[in-house]
């Protein structure tokens, strides 16, 4: 255990270090919110995958896959094909339009206090909810992994929170962007290696390999032995609303990646458009590679540690590290659980700098100053405070839920709310002429509530537990479901469209809204007027 | 402070020249030729998956290459989808490249200013 504390600590000094560095260079609003615009494709591309690669995606993948097989697999799929929504319809357009955050696009045409109202509360409620979530994962996570070490859930929530408080105040986006590389560069390291240890098992030998994972042993909780083919779909998602609810979950990842308010900013950290676009090209190469290798941490997890080992030694979360110590003993488990924790803090370090340069630059700058500074410096100076706030929030909601809290169902509502509420009104401002302000307050506002009040209803708040589940584990609602499906995309990103559409056509035209639709197309298509890279 | 208010917006500026440009209608055009159906082949690829799953498990579960089934391929294939799909839409995206400089150098000649 020691081992991994002495990795955890130099991964720590490491990333402390470029904090001092960088906050040596965050001396304007462009370096500290938008590292001065001059961050390269390759690595902002390496930075967007270490956004996106959350401990749900190592840990929790890895996790299903191996207790699951197939539908495990299903996020991998749907977390990449995500990207081509990115590259294809967002990226430039936003590069071009914006300053800062998501909301600027919205607020280029359209009356810019109200829209500016709901999309920042939009953006606080993605972030902080999906922040929740990595840091209940993350206090589990690191107690469990330097178990024997003294540090328990409480200390290590504390730990997490202020190292993330100390990039983002500190370092701004210019820490925050490198603690992103270097955590992206170790757990594609970790992840190759590990494949490759699992691939070494099996002799290089895809179909032995194949043929263990069309019959993995386990045991059912009423202690019965069962042997199951993990390449059939079905094993987590049943009937009767298992198919409904896979689908929903995929229109959830595909369309909610593009409205995730800390991968969008990502692109305003890069000269161009053009650079915007490669970065994506970069973030593909990586994510494409690290889901399909998911394939050997989750099936490798599967056959070679088996699900009644990884249940009675930490549970799927686990299952990763305990594939890494199965096959290469304590040392590579250590490494493997120091890139879990590096994995973590860059993610909820992406997260702090959207959820207060969006509190910062819109609701302080633009809601409250009418678009003015009161006096230089004083956006950076908001957006240090609201780090530090939500930050110690996300730490007090985090102990207060404590470790075994329930809470894998926040991501999936992080991801809903930014399908349904996010991205219709980003795709109209940039695509649809006649779209006005009552079509974004009220696109925004049915997408939200709708995920929300959907999820309320759902399994994941309203199930009925047996008197053997205590505590935070208990469902919040001890009654049947009202809604029968876990992800409610599939009705509440309908829903956020039709909201936007709406409410654009029952308000009045917005003639200069639709006037200045020109220039923004001119903009968002040659970048005549996008901001800037800064010169040193 | 927001772009919206620099001096280049305004009647007869460089933006309205550059919208009304035939060259700057064409770039538009040609990017929607690519991007629309490239979206709609991938978000159709990509639902065939979790529908054919869904409600046609027989098929999905025939095994094609020993153990493997069609579902785990099908799965596979969408990776190879993207990778397709990113490559394509680069080499097209150095055609606009071209076609918005080319716009761009013609307008900030006619205005006289360097934008």
């Amino acid at each position: 255990m020691t081992f991994t504390l002495v990795l955890f600590l130099a991964f720590i000094a490491v990333t402390l270090g470029i904090t001092a560095w960088a906050s040596r260079r965050s001396g304007s609003s462009a370096s500290y919110f938008a590292a001065n615009r001059q961050i390269s494709a390759w690595q902002n591309g390496v930075a967007v995958a270490g956004d996106y690669m959350s401990a749900a995606s190592f840990l929790g993948i890895a996790g299903l896959i191996a207790f699951f097989g197939y539908d495990g697999f299903m996020y991998s799929v749907g977390f990449l094909v995500a990207y081509l929504t990115v590259l294809l319809v967002v990226a430039e357009p936003l590069r071009n339009i914006g300053k800062y955050t998501m909301a600027d696009v919205l607020a280029y045409r359209l009356h810019p206090r109200p829209v500016r109202a709901m999309a920042s509360l939009s953006t606080l409620v993605v972030s902080t909810i999906y922040m929740i979530a990595q840091m209940v994962g993350a206090g589990a996570l690191v107690a469990l992994l330097l178990k024997g070490s003294g540090i328990n859930y409480q200390t290590a929530v504390v730990g997490v929170g202020v190292l993330m408080i100390v990039y983002v105040v500190f370092g701004g986006m210019i820490a925050t962007t490198w603690v992103q590389i270097i955590k992206a560069i170790l757990l594609m390291a970790g992840t190759v290696l590990l494949s490759t240890i699992v691939l070494a098992h099996y002799g290089f030998s895809l179909s032995q390999f194949f043929n263990d994972v069309a019959q993995v042993h386990y045991h059912t909780p009423d202690g019965k032995e069962v042997v199951k083919d993990f390449f059939t779909p079905g094993l987590r998602y049943k009937p009767p609303y298992g198919a409904l609810d896979l689908l929903s979950l995929g229109m959830a990842l595909i369309f909610g990646t593009a409205g995730l308010p800390h991968i969008l900013v990502r692109f305003y950290t890069v000269p161009d458009a053009k650079t915007a676009r490669y970065s994506v090209v970069w973030a593909i190469g990586l994510i494409g590679c690290f889901y399909i290798l998911t394939t050997f941490l989750g099936f490798g997890a599967a056959t070679i540690v088996g699900r009644d080992f990884i249940a009675k030694n930490g549970g799927n979360n686990m299952s990763a590290p305990l594939l890494a110590q199965a096959l290469g003993g304590s040392v590579f488990f250590a490494f493997i659980c120091a890139i879990a924790f590096a994995t973590i803090l860059a993610v909820v370090a992406g997260l702090t700098i959207s959820a207060s340069t969006s509190f910062a630059h819109d609701v302080w700058t633009n809601i409250v100053r009418h678009g003015k500074e009161h006096d230089a410096g004083e956006e950076r100076r908001v957006a240090r405070i609201s780090a530090f706030v939500v930050g110690a929030v996300a730490i007090g909601i985090a102990i207060l839920l404590g470790p075994t809290a329930n809470v894998a169902f926040l991501v999936g509502l992080a991801f809903a709310v930014a399908a349904s509420a996010n991205l219709p009104v980003i795709l109209f401002s940039i695509f649809w002429k006649r779209f006005n302000t009552g079509g974004a307050v009220i696109g925004l506002a049915s997408g939200l509530i709708g995920a929300v009040v959907l999820i309320s209803l759902g399994p994941a708040i309203m199930a009925v537990d047996p008197p053997t589940v205590v505590g935070a584990a208990r469902h919040l609602i001890q009654r049947p479901a009202v809604f029968p499906l876990e992800n409610p995309g599939i009705i509440s990103i309908p829903l956020g469209f039709l909201g936007a559409i709406l409410g654009t056509l029952l308000t009045a035209r917005d003639p200069e809204a639709e006037e200045k639709f020109t220039e923004l197309e001119v903009r968002a298509n040659t970048g005549l007027g996008s901001e800037k890279a800064v010169a040193h | 402070m927001a772009a919206s208010k620099t001096p280049l917006s305004g009647g007869n500026s460089t933006w309205s020249r550059v919208a009304h440009s035939a060259d700057f209608r064409k770039l538009l055009a040609s990017k929607k030729a690519f991007v629309l159906p490239a979206t709609i082949f991938f978000v159709v690829y990509y639902f065939a998956l979790p529908v054919l799953v869904g409600y046609a498990p027989d098929l999905m579960q025939k095994k094609i290459i020993g153990p493997v089934n069609l579902a785990y391929l099908f799965a596979l294939s969408q990776f190879a989808v993207v990778f397709i799909i990113t490559y394509l839409y680069v080499r097209a995206a150095r055609r606009f490249d071209k076609a918005s400089a080319r716009i761009l150098a013609e307008a900030g000649q006619a205005s006289g200013k360097d934008n």
